[in-house]
């Protein structure tokens, strides 16, 4: 996992088998990673779970956040396994109580996400989990979210880096977790 | 149908995932007293005790594909699979998934959404379990059922964790079953 690579666990080789990518999508150019055919294969979704679970269950993890949508598949089975809440990062304007949000650059213009007030605590040990970082802009904008309420963010967990954009430098410092590198 | 009409009453697991759910009065509009799953995801024993209910019911149904409806249902349907052995499939708003799909209309209260599901995701014959954390009008749900026939699944049962009232009884959703767990809250 992460950036070492002197014993990779045998699990990952199956992970990596299951994403499949995608040229010209969304838009000419990209080559999307597409994990959906992952959580086709039990195992290889089961696998994905237990590799973040193993790594977390014992550091008192108190809340897990997850960013809107992809995020939601793989925070909730992490924060069930760990006993830690689940938080969901959203878009604007789909969560129905009182919030609190960050804006975030994108290749035009920007967007926001945002946080249901009261949902995190001061002191709360989080994770936040996305199943790509590309840019780092969205995790950025979650690590703020989190520590603007007084949260100390632990770690950002992806399933897969794009390591040629550097995300991992936008996280404030805070330590990556990622089990698939695309280059 | 409603857990506590069937073999569930008075298990306090139900209670304690109705009082984690939150009311949002007036949201997204005047008169909808909106049932925020949100509170319920905060609470680790309830949020279990969701899943744990939905797993008992469904590991010996055969059933090898979760369907979850974009975006809440993310949320549920994932942990059930696992537990279950069986696959995840999204059911995305349109533009979202690559590669082939197909797609099903189904109607708002004003004009209509489309529902999508990737090509691949189903084999024929396969028994699937569609779930959403709500359901009022049906029009997801149908949606769901629609497209997973359409590529030869067969549907087995349709799971939420809120339903309104209406849902009581031997109601089916294009002649599939429904599944619930508690009735709306109300506001204290």
């Amino acid at each position: 996992m992460s950036g070492n690579k002197q014993e990779e666990d045998p699990r990952i080789n199956g992970i990596k088998t299951k994403i499949r990518v995608v040229p010209d999508f969304p838009k000419k150019g990209i080559m999307f990673q597409d994990i959906t055919t992952v959580l086709l294969d039990p195992k290889a979704f089961k696998d994905t779970i237990d590799l973040f679970v193993e790594r977390y269950r014992d550091k008192n993890i108190s809340v897990v956040a997850g960013i809107e949508a992809r995020g939601f598949l793989f925070g909730p089975p992490i924060a069930l396994a760990i006993g830690a809440k689940f938080v969901p990062l959203r878009k604007p304007k789909k969560l129905p109580g009182e919030t609190i949000f960050e804006e975030y650059e994108l290749e035009y213009g920007n967007d926001r996400l945002e946080m249901h007030v009261g949902a995190v605590e001061a002191g709360d040990r989080a994770l936040v989990v996305d199943d790509l970082i590309a840019t780092g802009g969205t995790l950025c904008a979650a690590i703020n979210l989190l520590e603007r309420v007084g949260a100390e963010v632990v770690e950002c967990a992806c399933v897969i880096e794009l390591p040629e954009l550097k995300g991992r430098q936008r996280l404030k410092g805070k330590p990556l977790c990622m089990l698939v590198e695309y280059r | 149908m409603f857990a506590v009409e069937n073999g569930l009453q008075g298990d306090p697991r139900l209670q304690a995932i109705s009082d984690a759910i939150r009311v949002i009065p007036h949201f997204p509009k005047t008169g909808i007293m909106f049932q925020d799953i949100t509170t319920l995801l905060l609470d680790p024993v309830a949020f279990k005790h969701v899943i744990d209910i939905f797993v008992d019911r469904y590991k010996h149904m055969n059933i090898s594909l979760v369907a979850g409806v974009e975006a809440r249902g993310f949320i549920f349907g994932p942990p059930i699979a696992l537990a279950i052995g069986a696959k995840f499939v999204p059911l995305r708003k349109p533009g979202k998934l690559p590669g082939r799909v197909i797609s099903e209309e189904y109607e708002l209260e004003y004009g209509n959404d489309r529902l999508e599901m990737s090509m691949e995701a189903v084999k024929t014959h396969e028994r699937a379990l569609v779930i959403d954390d709500l359901v009022a009008t049906g029009g997801t749900l149908s949606a769901s059922i629609n497209l997973l026939e359409r590529a030869g699944a067969e549907v087995v049962e349709c799971a939420c964790v809120v339903g309104l009232p209406k849902f009581k009884g031997e109601c089916r959703l294009k002649g599939k079953p429904l599944y619930v767990l508690v009735e709306p809250s109300q506001l204290d």
